[in-house]
């Protein structure tokens, strides 16, 4: 009986990952935030500010929903083709190492603050939309995030998101740019691992 | 006194933004002068801002931070009205009406924002965002230290908004100090804030800067729906 009912289990955990497969993507970013708040608020390690537990949450939770080799590239512009199949690799895990860095600590900052949920305005078979939400915080002016989500083989993920209409994939790029200009795609890959290794720049 | 150098300041403001620009790019001439701005401006943030910020938490109370706070945003708000009907944006407009009248009257000279309370949303429409909705381009980008990004034609909204400020009307002068003193004090700790979460994230903390302020306040003229950019894929 045993053997059966852990293979049960299974089945029964594959249909519920192949459900989030289909998950469209406004419920996907309702799940995952909502999931990812409520760990933050009960977990005492966060609350107490504990950065290896954030981080934790964060690469668990947040990441296997975001596509870092389509925002690197989008960040790069047309600078990506000029960067070899190597650059290129290391590129994605530098400014991935970046990101979650610079979202840990926003995520620790999370306060009293709920999130909104607009309906999605997308046809029928789009593969690329915009998942809109507003973080209303108490006596303050709320704040619009918007999520880009493209439908990949293995569900939708996330290739920018879009603070009070600053996107993440344009500010970067703008950077990268600057950067690229002035030392090449080595340079910007020299001043990402200086930045990630909390060294300063230059 | 204070209007003589807004009006020298407004003057200076239109001889910069009769500067041809580059087309394409970014549009930002002063570049290197805006740099030199925004390196003077980290010690300034550090040695000045941050002392400040940090005395003006540990002295005051969250209280009464909020009610400066709200203060501002009640002039801001009175300033939406005006801007509210410059773009024929009726709704904002009603919001913003019933929000000043209500602060002002019952909120103590909008101390306490009571409009918030009853679910009022704010307009947020300021000079800068009126000036771009009639077709009015961003002009060269500034980097001003302690003031923080902006451009010529945000600038000349903003001087607008303290050139008119009803704070310049407070007829006892201590009083008009103290004001003047509060708000402007109020402004430290989320200006020390933002700089240090701009050093974790930014690779050129200048282009990280001048990119975000770019895109926020286009993304304001647009009330939130931008139209999409050409991109340089």
């Amino acid at each position: 009986m045993k053997p059966f009912r852990s293979l049960a289990a299974a089945l029964l955990a594959l249909a519920a990952a192949s459900a989030f497969a289909q998950e469209a993507p406004d419920a996907l970013v309702k799940r995952v935030s909502q999931d990812t708040i409520g760990i933050i608020k009960s977990d005492p390690k966060v609350q107490a500010g504990d950065q290896q537990r954030i981080r934790e949450v964060v690469e668990t939770k947040l990441l296997p929903y975001f596509d870092f080799e389509r925002i690197t590239a989008l960040a790069m512009g047309r600078n990506w083709r000029q960067a070899s199949p190597e650059q290129q690799k290391q590129l994605v895990e530098q400014f991935r190492q970046l990101l979650v860095r610079t979202y840990s600590g926003a995520l620790a900052q999370y306060r009293d603050q709920t999130i909104e949920y607009k309906p999605l305005r997308a046809e029928a078979g789009a593969t690329d939309v915009t998942v809109r939400t507003e973080v209303v915080r108490p006596g303050q002016t709320p704040v619009q995030i918007d999520y880009g989500m493209a439908k990949e083989d293995s569900g939708w993920k996330v290739y920018d998101v879009i603070v009070g209409g600053v996107s993440l994939v344009t500010n970067y790029r703008d950077e990268f740019n600057a950067q690229i200009k002035s030392g090449g795609v080595d340079g910007l890959l020299k001043t990402l691992q200086a930045k990630n290794q909390g060294t300063p720049a230059k | 006194m204070n209007r003589l150098i807004a009006v020298a300041a407004l003057a200076g403001a239109a001889v910069l933004s009769g500067c041809a620009t580059a087309p394409g790019q970014v549009d930002d001439p002063l570049e290197a002068s805006n740099r030199l701005m925004f390196k003077i401006n980290e010690p300034l943030v550090t040695y000045v801002a941050k002392p400040v910020a940090d005395a003006y938490t540990a002295v005051f109370p969250s209280f009464v931070r909020t009610a400066v706070t709200n203060y501002v945003n009640n002039i801001d708000d009175l300033f939406s009205i005006v801007n509210d009907a410059l773009q024929w944006k009726w709704e904002k407009w009603g919001n913003d009406m019933a929000r000043v009248m209500i602060n002002s009257a019952f909120g103590f000279a909008g101390l306490i924002d009571i409009a918030s309370d009853a679910g009022i949303p704010r307009g947020n429409e300021d000079f800068g965002q009126t000036f771009g909705y009639w077709g009015i381009p961003q002009g060269p980008y500034l980097f001003i230290p302690l003031w923080g990004p902006t451009t010529v034609r945000d600038g000349t909204g903003s001087i607008l908004r303290y050139v008119w400020s009803p704070t310049n009307e407070i007829p006892n002068v201590p009083v008009r100090n103290v004001v003047y003193g509060f708000v402007t004090v109020n402004e430290a700790p989320g200006a020390v804030e933002a700089m240090s979460l701009i050093d974790k994230a930014a690779l050129d903390p200048y282009v990280f800067v001048r990119s975000a302020y770019l895109q926020r306040r286009r993304n304001l003229v647009y009330d939130g729906k931008p139209p999409p950019e050409k991109d340089e894929e």
